[in-house]
């Protein structure tokens, strides 16, 4: 009797137990992966490391250094006019699309299918075909020149004073397919009977538009803000592929600046100080939006 | 919408202007692919005398043969292949694991909640969105300390931790879904933590797990911030190798090469999409939702 009563307790205890035991090995991985590799840059972030890591406190020296260094604010500038116009354009197109496919257009899975797949592929993938269609001598320069007009110059690519520009193009090629997804999906969630009873009313479809759907459409612009300007301080891949970062270091993003301190010069320090940067601005925006996502779950 | 007979000439116009918008828009999207499928096909000179989509003279499939088994990539010339298999023998273990993780993460977040499960979802949830570049460092070193900095199994492990985050998130609001009586009605008939999971969750798991395999999988073989900071040489993913493909300053640029190479490593995830795309875009979806 007793020994049976035994086993049976630490059965059940063990039972009781096993929810956390499964979640353990993620929690361990989450903390150390996530919360203590953060850490630990932190603390190189404020060593003298170069090469190799050393472990002397400097306290804030290198995020002073950081801010007095030219190429950083190159590519602190960048982030803002590239930010700025992906999020601007991939809003704009995705939002005009969506609204346009949402008026029973034939053919729409299809049409849907070709603006999404480009954010399938790898932003490698996308940089070598932008790479390609924008190279002065051979892609659009060359295909305007054949076609008559002899003195156009697409030269962006090449240009340092464009050639964040060109990144834009290619960036916006592979993004705004989802922000047209995200919109249609917001549009599809509308009630209908909302819009049949302002057309009784002889409002127009564009006064529609304008005046009840777009406003009703406001989650679906701060979720798809807050997704993009993620995607753009986190750029590193297109910009690797199209440009280098160059001419000079003229279309640098704070991601690809990272990398070159970090692993290609052995400033290992300076490096970690501007990725804890990159880590800052992301914050900034992401605390407030699950803050607020978390609180409406909670009252709703 | 009103039918085509009240159509008047106005509304006639206007849907005239959005077919020719969208239709534009389907050129758009389309060409560069177009584009990079033509120059594949082209031998090198037609391709320094043409236009981007001067149709070939003489199709050649010589630049697909040569980026996949003979392109010098780095210090070898064995083209893409090798790397090709890489990211598969990455993708297959990291999706498993990942996934298979995340489903039980996402069971015990939904059904078994206990004191602090909240709070552990929560920083999870806030790992998702940082920027990678504030991990690197202590990675490299992490990986060095533990053998993996030159192996594949070091970017397995890499992606398995940090997917962990989006395939519980998956899970877990799935799982919200499923009526919690089912859970409490098996508890009662004396139904355990494994039996239920078992037997009432798995069985109707299969959309979400479709999703978290398809996401992670498209993720996972299209990074190049991990493959480029964590690996070396031969255990390179294919997204290195293209970009050290594209990127290699030689006498004679071969565009047809690079672009075949190009599309060899988005075949896949291309596949993927085309043929379980609604998973993809539900995993997309649900990523937004979440944030």
């Amino acid at each position: 009797m007793n020994q049976s009563a035994r086993p049976n307790n630490f059965f059940s205890l063990l039972e009781g137990a096993l929810p956390r035991i499964v979640v353990a090995p993620s929690f361990v991985a989450m903390v150390i992966f996530i919360y203590g590799f953060i850490l630990w840059t932190l603390y190189i972030s404020m060593t003298k490391s170069t090469f190799l890591p050393s472990y002397d406190f400097v306290g804030l020296a290198q995020y002073v250094k950081l801010w007095s260094i030219e190429r950083w604010y190159v590519a602190c500038r960048n982030l803002l006019v590239f930010g700025f116009l992906f999020i601007a354009i991939c809003t704009g197109v995705g939002l005009m699309l969506a609204i346009f496919l949402d008026q029973k257009i034939r053919a729409e899975e299809y049409i849907r299918t070709i603006y999404l797949y480009p954010l399938a592929l790898s932003f490698v993938v996308t940089g070598t075909a932008w790479k390609w269609i924008l190279n002065p001598g051979l892609g659009i320069e060359r295909l305007v020149r054949e076609a008559g007009w002899t003195s156009f110059t697409f030269d962006w690519l090449v240009n340092s004073e464009m050639s964040i520009y060109a990144v834009v193009i290619a960036a916006v090629w592979q993004s705004s397919g989802f922000v047209m997804a995200l919109f249609l999906a917001g549009l599809r969630g509308i009630d209908d009977s909302i819009i049949k009873a302002a057309q009784v009313d002889g409002a127009s479809l564009p006064r529609i538009y304008g005046r009840i759907i777009i406003p009703t459409l406001r989650p679906v612009f701060f979720s798809s803000f807050i997704i993009l300007t993620h995607i753009a301080i986190k750029s590193f891949d297109l910009v690797v592929v199209l440009t280098r970062g160059g001419p000079g270091y003229s279309s640098d993003l704070p991601a690809t600046f990272m990398y070159a301190y970090a692993f290609s010069r052995g400033r290992l320090a300076l490096g970690a100080s501007s990725s804890m940067m990159m880590f800052f601005m992301v914050m900034a925006i992401i605390v407030p939006y699950l803050y607020s996502e978390l609180r409406r779950k909670r009252h709703a | 919408m009103p039918s085509v007979a009240a159509r008047t000439p106005g509304e006639t116009a206007a849907r005239v202007a959005i077919y020719a918008v969208l239709g534009l828009f389907v050129l758009y999207y389309l060409a560069p692919f177009f584009v990079m499928l033509l120059t594949s096909i082209k031998p090198l000179d037609e391709i320094r005398t043409g236009t981007l989509i001067s149709l070939p003279h003489d199709v050649t499939f010589e630049p697909w043969r040569k980026a996949w088994g003979y392109a010098t990539i780095g210090v070898t010339n064995e083209g893409i292949k090798g790397f090709f298999w890489n990211s598969i023998r990455m993708v297959i273990p990291a999706v498993l694991l990942s996934t298979f993780l995340g489903a039980a993460n996402g069971y015990v977040l939904a059904k078994w909640k206990f004191k602090g499960s909240d709070a552990f979802f929560a920083m999870l949830l806030l790992g998702c969105f940082i920027p990678f570049q504030v991990v690197l460092l202590p990675m490299a070193r992490t990986l060095g300390l533990l053998g993996l900095s030159e192996s594949m199994w070091g970017l397995v492990l890499v992606h398995t931790v940090y997917g962990l985050a989006f395939t519980t998130l998956f899970f877990r609001n799935f799982y919200v879904g499923v009526p919690t009586e089912l859970v409490n009605a098996a508890r009662i008939d004396g139904a355990g933590f494994l039996r239920i999971f078992w037997k009432i969750m798995l069985p109707v798991s299969k959309p979400i797990f479709m999703v978290s395999i398809i996401w992670q999988t498209t993720q996972i073989w299209n990074d190049f911030l991990f493959g480029v900071c964590f690996s070396t040489g031969a255990t390179q993913p294919v997204t290195v190798a293209l970009n050290n493909l594209v990127n290699t300053s030689s006498s004679i640029k071969e565009y047809n090469v690079d672009m075949a190479g190009a599309i060899i490593a988005a075949l896949p995830t291309l596949f993927v999409y085309f043929v379980a795309g609604k998973y993809f875009v539900r995993g997309l979806t649900a990523g937004a939702v979440k944030g």
